[in-house]
């Protein structure tokens, strides 16, 4: 039996018990409906619920039509201070995705990215994640890549020195791939450029970049300007992300959209929405679409995707399901794949874009100088002396290796390995180290990038890699084949239908 | 796992000693370089005695219970030069070194901000892109620069100057034979990576022997918060403001500690760095080396031009082939070394080099015992910047200024303060929620210009250095239980190290690798065969390094092969 509120604390209990209908299961309520639930006067439960939202323990839903459940802050009724709970002059870096992220975050599974909390996998293991992004669409934030705004009449021209693509060709409304290197033509970074306008860019890089944009246009009438903390980023990636985009903005014509195309538009199904950039870009090699959008705007954006992707088979993604696909995707990952020579420590760990596959971005007959140019004619005479390549061990392969310990192949189910392991020549010396790799469940086969002597790189090479057998190391037979491991129709096709890629 | 100090000085014959003895090896001051050349050659078989004129070991090197329970390293206190192969070598870890590392720096400025930095590259990011994005960048590009320039100061520092001098030569003007030094291999290679460096790193070489560190630091960084920070590792030790030219050498120095190959970690000795002489002693001892307290060293005794041992202040002669002093060039060549004993005439002219050498102490330290926590006002609550570094240094200007005060023979009314609360790192140093505080506080010159260092202007110091404090941690000033107040005549008496200098020598062009400490006793030998120099006025330079140590002893070492090679006889060396 309950025992009587003593006078006063009724309006306390109230809140509380109000406080409490409020759960990641049950997340929102409108005011009627709650009011009569709890047998209170809807202005007294107006009263109430105003409090709750000033203190910040409720929220609003995306349409203001609806309270809504927001996280606990972290360290709330955590005990008494114990080391790490001192003030700090920093705050907890957010994505402002956050909230929404880490209402999802089932597994508390975190990882840092650029000092940003990003979920590993929403679920304890990432297998549905990965599926979703393959078969119908995922949802990844991918907030914390750094954004800067290059404007001002020199902004081309910034950009044509800088990179190693030509941008006197580049088209406002479009985005290019391109490397950018220092002066002896090394690869520094690898990111992608929107042209938002003719004297309008926008560059995403996975690093810190200001200081080199701002002293390589030192004599230009260009600004740069770092908005990557005003900016939140999605990635929308799956063969249902045209049907789940098409519903959740407005403005934007899906099926005029080419492959690196940019559009503009807005949130939600009417007019008014918060405004909303769209690549057809992604870090998946699938069909997708990133959404760039001001930070204020960014749960507003969430919550029109998700609620769109309900009848599509959205799920959100953690960096676990994106690390897989985008190694299917054959794409390279700065820090894991190759490293920046800004962060080399010793010469040999410098790559040029060729070394690290990314031949194609550089542009040796543009008209302007770039940093690195000399360099890379060079390299273009003599060859690059390293190759990045995808390998492939096949089924049997693993089969046989496997049965030495009596086990059928143990190989699935585990996120791809970032951990570089020696390539060799076929019972030979090493030849390179492959530094991703995992089992693709897709494929079904063991796939893999290496860096590798450029004389071991061409397709159909035979190269030894070493791969974990039980508690032993293993060398298996891979193969040199072709990049992108995966690569559907879809990906490039104008007006993408479902269905396909079959 | 406290190490007390007593410990050692009591398994040694603690004792004065009395009547002389014969042993194969003499070493001259029981600070950790002494110790360490002391072990290096005992662990090749060589009877070997310590001589040192203080009742304890440890020399700068020091920790004391000064009030009860509260212990403190005396001088000084934080651990990263000392070589890995001195580690190795000697077996530290198995004798007691336990290095706790520190892993952030905190720089509070006034009105409650601050500049931290942590050991997660991330967020050391974001805490210097507050004060400067461009900073923030540069920051990650200038640390790989100054790895790899302590990691060629490391290869530098490795070999003896006149070996390396030779090797260079050797690549450079085919010279080696000039110098009448045979090169190793190992220096050969240092020689041939010193000139094959690419022409960047070359420059920045360049620079860092030569340009101030706000010069060098403003070549990199706009923020004045930022250089401020980095140059103090530029000032520690040394009569210089981060404007003086040569600064830089000293940032440089810093750099090539490590932890375990990882350049620029530091680390707290538990029990505090008299731990880390207690550590040497046992391993010294472990190899039967014998260790003498209270034995003042008056001369070294030659016989038929070469030494043969010591007398001590009390008359005793003690007999030894080989005598190595630890000391500095004002003691090991301007005192105990009798100019007419050298052979040939060439000791004229060192007694005189030996007084010029520019060794004043610049800096104090102020101990504090306290009662809590101090709560800086930029982040009042506990955390983990209370176990890392903590520097007063808010600008350039600042600490520009505080030089100014010690240039015109003050001390410095608003000092720069680097301080550890070692308490946080160990909880053995204080009793349960108290704490002790380590204040390294310049800059306190060796002669005031009103006069002596009485206890008046000692506490005049210390005051100076609690109001600085109570500006960035208020309400420190009512925490303080115990106070410590040291100067560099303090260091002078306590530790023996002439002028109170903690590098016994600055660090500067003028005073290193072949003129470290004189350009006739460059290489650890000194113009008497038989007699050399191990302390951190030689090659390596100072710090709780033991680099200087080792090269001597197996250099001391090197020399006895050779010459019981040439005498024919069995070697006596193993």
């Amino acid at each position: 039996m309950r025992r009587r509120a003593p006078q006063g604390t009724q309006a306390v209990q109230r809140a509380l018990a109000l406080l409490r209908s409020f759960t990641p299961e049950t997340p929102e309520h409108r005011l009627s409906k709650l009011a009569a639930a709890h047998g209170l006067h809807p202005s007294t439960a107006h009263r109430l619920l105003g409090v709750l939202e000033a203190e910040g323990l409720i929220g609003r839903s995306p349409d203001s039509q609806a309270y809504r459940w927001l996280p606990r802050p972290a360290g709330a009724g955590a005990g008494p201070s114990i080391h790490h709970n001192g003030l700090r002059p920093l705050e907890p870096l957010r994505t402002p995705f956050h909230r929404r992220t880490a209402a999802l975050c089932e597994s508390n599974a975190w990882r840092d990215w650029s000092g940003y909390a990003c979920v590993e996998t929403y679920e304890p293991t990432p297998e549905r994640e990965y599926w979703a992004v393959r078969n119908a669409a995922g949802l990844i934030d991918v907030s914390p890549l750094f954004k800067y705004e290059i404007t001002g009449a020199d902004a081309e021209r910034l950009l044509d020195r800088l990179m190693t693509r030509d941008f006197s060709k580049s088209r406002t409304g479009r985005v290019m791939y391109t490397s950018w290197c220092n002066e002896e033509g090394h690869l520094l970074q690898d990111g992608n450029v929107q042209r938002l306008a003719g004297e309008r860019f926008l560059v995403s890089a996975a690093e810190p970049c200001l200081r080199w944009f701002e002293d390589c246009g030192w004599s230009m009438d260009v600004e740069v300007r770092d908005v990557s903390e005003e900016v939140g980023v999605l990635a929308l990636q799956g063969p249902r992300s045209r049907a789940v985009a098409e519903a959740a903005t407005t403005g934007v014509d899906f099926g005029a959209m080419r492959y690196f195309d940019l559009a503009t538009g807005e949130v939600g199904s009417g007019t008014g929405g918060a405004p909303v950039t769209v690549s057809r870009t992604g870090y998946t090699g699938d069909l997708g679409y990133e959404f760039w959008v001001a930070a204020e705007h960014a749960e507003a954006l969430w919550d029109a995707l998700v609620e769109a992707g309900q009848d599509h088979g959205l799920l959100p993604a953690g960096l676990l399901a994106l690390d897989m696909v985008r190694v299917e995707a054959g794409l390279v990952l700065i820090d894991v794949d190759y490293v920046s020579a800004s962060h080399a420590e010793i010469e040999v760990l410098k790559v040029t874009p060729a070394e690290a596959g990314l031949a194609f971005t550089v542009k040796l007959d543009k008209q302007a100088d770039f940093v690195g140019r000399r360099a890379l004619e060079l390299e273009r005479d003599r060859g690059p002396a390293w190759a990045m390549v995808g390998l492939e061990v096949d089924w049997f392969e693993l089969e046989r290796l496997w049965s030495e310990i009596d086990l059928r192949p143990q190989v699935v189910g585990q996120p791809a390995s970032r951990e570089p392991t020696p390539v060799f020549a076929p019972g030979g010396w090493q030849v390179g180290q492959c530094t991703t790799r995992f089992f693709s469940p897709l494929l079904k086969k063991y796939i893999g990038l290496a860096t590798v002597h450029a004389d071991a790189a061409a397709l159909g090479t035979e190269l030894d890699v070493e791969v974990a057998v039980g508690y032993g190391r293993r060398r298996a037979r891979a193969q040199v084949v072709r990049r992108p491991f995966f690569n559907p129709l879809r990906k490039t096709m104008v007006d993408p239908m479902p269905g396909v890629d079959g | 796992m406290t190490v007390e100090l007593t410990e050692v000085a009591g398994t040694g014959s603690g004792t004065p000693s009395r009547g002389s003895g014969r042993f194969d090896a003499i070493v001259v001051g029981a600070g950790h370089n002494g110790l360490v050349a002391a072990a290096y050659l005992a662990r090749a078989g060589l009877d070997v005695v310590v001589l040192e004129s203080s009742p304890e070991i440890g020399g700068a090197t020091r920790s004391e219970e000064a009030f009860p329970g509260f212990r403190f390293s005396v001088f000084s206190y934080l651990v990263s030069l000392l070589r890995p192969e001195v580690i190795h070598e000697l077996d530290l870890v198995r004798h007691g070194l336990f290095l706790v590392p520190t892993a952030s720096t905190l720089n509070p400025l006034p009105g409650g901000d601050c500049l931290f930095r942590e050991a997660d590259p991330q967020r050391t990011y974001r805490h210097v892109a507050r004060h400067s994005r461009r900073d923030a960048e540069a920051l990650f590009e200038y640390k790989l620069e100054m790895r790899r320039m302590g990691h060629l100061m490391y290869r530098l520092q490795r070999a003896a100057p006149d070996e390396l001098a030779a090797a260079i030569g050797d690549r450079v003007a085919e010279s080696a034979e000039r110098l009448d030094v045979e090169v190793s291999a190992e220096v050969a290679d240092i020689a041939r990576y010193f000139l094959d460096l690419p022409a960047a790193q070359l420059r920045s070489f360049v620079q860092m022997l030569t340009m101030s560190s706000a010069d060098f630091l403003g070549q990199w960084f706009e923020s004045d918060v930022l250089k401020a920070a980095l140059s103090s590792s530029s000032i520690i030790g040394s009569m210089l403001s981060p404007r003086t030219p040569g600064s830089a050498y000293v940032l440089l120095h810093h750099y090539m500690g490590e932890i375990d190959g990882i350049y620029r970690e530091w680390g707290f000795q538990k029990g505090g760095t008299g731990a880390v002489a207690a550590t040497i002693a046992r391993a010294a001892q472990s190899h039967g080396a014998e260790i003498r307290t209270q034995s003042p060293v008056a001369r070294v005794l030659a016989r038929d031009g070469r030494a043969a041992g010591v007398v001590l202040a009390n008359g005793d002669e003690v007999r030894a082939g080989v005598v190595m002093s630890s000391a500095a060039p004002q003691i090991s060549l301007g005192r105990l070394l009798d100019p007419e004993d050298v052979p040939g005439g060439a000791g004229a002219g060192l007694v005189e080099r030996a007084a010029r050498w520019q060794s004043g102490g610049c800096a104090g330290k102020v101990n504090l015992a306290i009662s809590g926590l101090p709560r800086f006002e930029c982040m009042p609550e506990p955390g983990p910047h209370l176990s890392g570094g903590i520097t007063i240094a808010p600008g350039l200007d600042y600490v520009d200024r505080a030089y100014d005060d010690a240039k015109y023979g003050g001390f410095s009314e608003r000092p720069f303060i680097d301080m550890i609360i070692p308490s946080v790192l160990d909880p053995d140093m204080a009793p349960p929620g108290k704490h002790v505080l380590s204040c390294f506080v310049q800059y306190a010159p060796y002669e005031l210009a009103a006069g002596p260092w009485d206890d008046a202007r000692r506490e005049a110091f210390g005051d100076a250095v609690v109001r600085v404090l109570a500006e960035y941690a208020p309400g420190i000033e009512d925490q303080i239980l115990h106070r410590q107040v040291l100067v560099p005549p303090d260091i002078e008496a306590i530790a023996g190290i002439p002028g109170g200098n903690i590098f016994h020598g600055e660090l500067r062009l003028s005073q290193l690798f072949l003129l470290r400490p004189d350009p006739a006793a460059a290489a650890f030998r000194t113009p008497l065969p038989g007699y050399y120099l191990c302390g951190s006025s030689t090659q390596f330079g100072g710090g709780i390094s033991g680099g200087p140590a080792r090269l001597a002893a197996l250099r001391a070492l090197d020399d006895l092969r050779t010459a019981a090679t040439a005498a024919g006889g069995a070697a006596e060396m193993p």
